[in-house]
């Protein structure tokens, strides 16, 4: 592991006892206690997170908004300031280059948030497609980023601030929010199915803003959790991940996510790839199935209906929160409705399963009411 | 890290406790830890034949799917049914987790298993 990066936060996780592993060129906690303790704490509690090795890219400029108008997916020209999408580069083709959270902080000023294995490969793709009057600087190294995610996330965060959270809403970010002395960018985003807070703030300050968190959050249940619990999670959430239900070779119809692509706007990398396949209909799209017989399904096993294969497994495994065996999988389109039933083939055998509706488990309090 | 010396090891980190020509099999405390929550376990069928280092069971933690390997070769007489439906139990108590038990066709085979204390040492070297 000594080629790997390291976070702000690393030697602190090992104080907490976390079990390190590699993961897209740095070594994180993949859990401390346990994945199932850690996955519970957050659908009922709270649990942290240190998601520092996000990449982080800063694109400002007078053209900044035409620029990512013309770089993803999304309508960025819809976004007011404090306010975040969740987004897809794409190539001509329509195969994802990524996919993406874009903030308006302020007029030209946009903040992308990015998968840290894609880091270097979507900030290629930006400089490459780059038009004039647009900066673009890589900001990943410079900031330490923390999730707060579970049903206490607002109620253990307020105790450390005088900021208003209640007031920030859903897919909503806050710049110099004082918590605990520290200043920190608010976002209330996540990537677990539950409310939550991702907070950005200085490499030099990050262990404090997690000990300042973890005093708070100790005494009513929140605890530490790793990558581990944070796959499950989503998993649970339905959420697409990048390299699983998403690649250059996966286009975001094919992920299901339509409504992320505005083929209406003005024209963007992939536009007439996708719009054409929007025509024509998708041959194959991800589903969420659920095991009938017993087996745990894992990334690449083969789906087969009455003997033939009609797809792969994208991202499989134990959900702790519904006790099943669930999973994502790229089918046939014919066989990606509810109600269909397949077969996955678990180490040569065939086992029973149901396609059923995605998210396989949903949650409430995300707080999206009407702004105050 | 608890290590029984009432029976012997593998160096797949199975344990063997042999009484007779019958052996149950296991995973060691040390297993059980580095694979994390385990959450199922598949069995094989009573009346089967292994040979010593052939796979008669898989192991699945939230994170990943591990292999079983048979200790001693011999024919399966008894599985613990009882892991299908808690496999969590492995991970609380290895040593009284019993997967499977073997009736041995070559007692040669122990030799090439492990003591206590020498899995002891074998761990520390991984």
């Amino acid at each position: 592991m000594d080629n790997l990066l390291k976070t702000p936060l690393y030697d602190l996780h090992q104080i907490y006892g976390g079990k390190m592993i590699g993961f897209a060129g740095w070594t994180l906690p993949v859990y401390y206690s346990s994945i199932l303790e850690e996955h519970e704490a957050v659908r009922t509690r709270a649990g942290l997170f240190d998601v520092s090795h996000m990449g982080k890219i800063e694109v400002k400029g007078k053209d900044a908004c035409g620029f990512l108008q013309r770089l993803t997916t999304g309508d960025v020209g819809m976004l007011v300031d404090g306010q975040a999408i969740y987004s897809l580069m794409c190539y001509p083709n329509g195969g994802a280059v990524d996919d993406i959270l874009i903030y308006r902080l302020g007029l030209a000023h946009y903040y992308v948030v990015v998968n840290a294995s894609n880091t270097s490969k979507d900030l290629q793709w930006m400089i490459q497609n780059k038009t004039d009057n647009v900066e673009i600087i890589n900001v990943s190294r410079d900031t330490a980023q923390l999730a707060l995610q579970g049903p206490l996330a607002e109620q253990i965060l307020q105790g450390l601030t005088t900021v208003d959270l209640a007031a920030l809403r859903f897919f909503r970010i806050q710049g110099d929010v004082n918590i605990s002395g520290i200043n920190c960018l608010v976002s209330r985003t996540g990537y677990t199915g539950e409310d939550g807070f991702e907070i950005y703030a200085t490499p030099e300050q990050a262990t404090a803003l997690w000990e300042a968190i973890l005093k708070v959050g100790s005494p009513v249940g929140a605890i530490p959790a790793g990558l581990g619990a944070r796959d499950t999670l989503r998993l649970e959430a339905g959420f697409t991940l990048y390299g699983h239900e998403l690649a250059a070779d996966i286009t975001p119809l094919e992920a299901g996510l339509d409504k992320f692509v505005k083929l209406d706007k003005a024209d963007f990398i992939g536009r007439e790839a996708l719009a054409k396949q929007a025509a024509q209909g998708v041959a194959r799209r991800i589903a969420g199935f659920e095991m009938e017989d017993r087996g745990i399904p894992r990334a690449n096993y083969l789906v087969e209906c009455g003997g033939r294969e009609i797809g792969f497994v994208t991202s499989g495994g134990y959900s702790p929160t519904l006790k099943k065996n669930l999973g994502l999988a790229m089918l046939e389109a014919e066989y990606a409705e509810e109600g269909k039933r397949i077969d996955v083939i678990i180490r040569k055998k065939r086992q029973k399963a149901v396609i059923v509706r995605t998210p396989f488990l949903k949650r409430p309090h995300r707080n999206k009411g009407k702004e105050k | 890290m608890n290590i029984p010396t009432d029976r012997k090891y593998s160096r797949e980190h199975e344990w063997a406790k042999i009484d007779n020509s019958e052996v149950s099999i296991g995973i060691t405390d040390h297993a059980q830890h580095e694979l994390g929550d385990i959450v199922f376990v598949e069995l094989p069928e009573v009346g089967a034949q292994y040979r010593a280092g052939e796979v008669f069971a898989v192991v699945e933690s939230v994170k990943a799917a591990s292999d079983v390997y048979a200790p001693v070769s011999g024919k399966i007489l008894k599985t613990n049914e009882e892991l299908l439906t808690a496999p969590e139990i492995i991970n609380s108590d290895p040593y009284g987790s019993w997967f499977v038990v073997i009736e041995m066709s070559d007692q040669g085979e122990l030799e090439q298993l492990l003591e206590a204390g020498e899995y002891s040492e074998f761990c520390k070297g991984e």
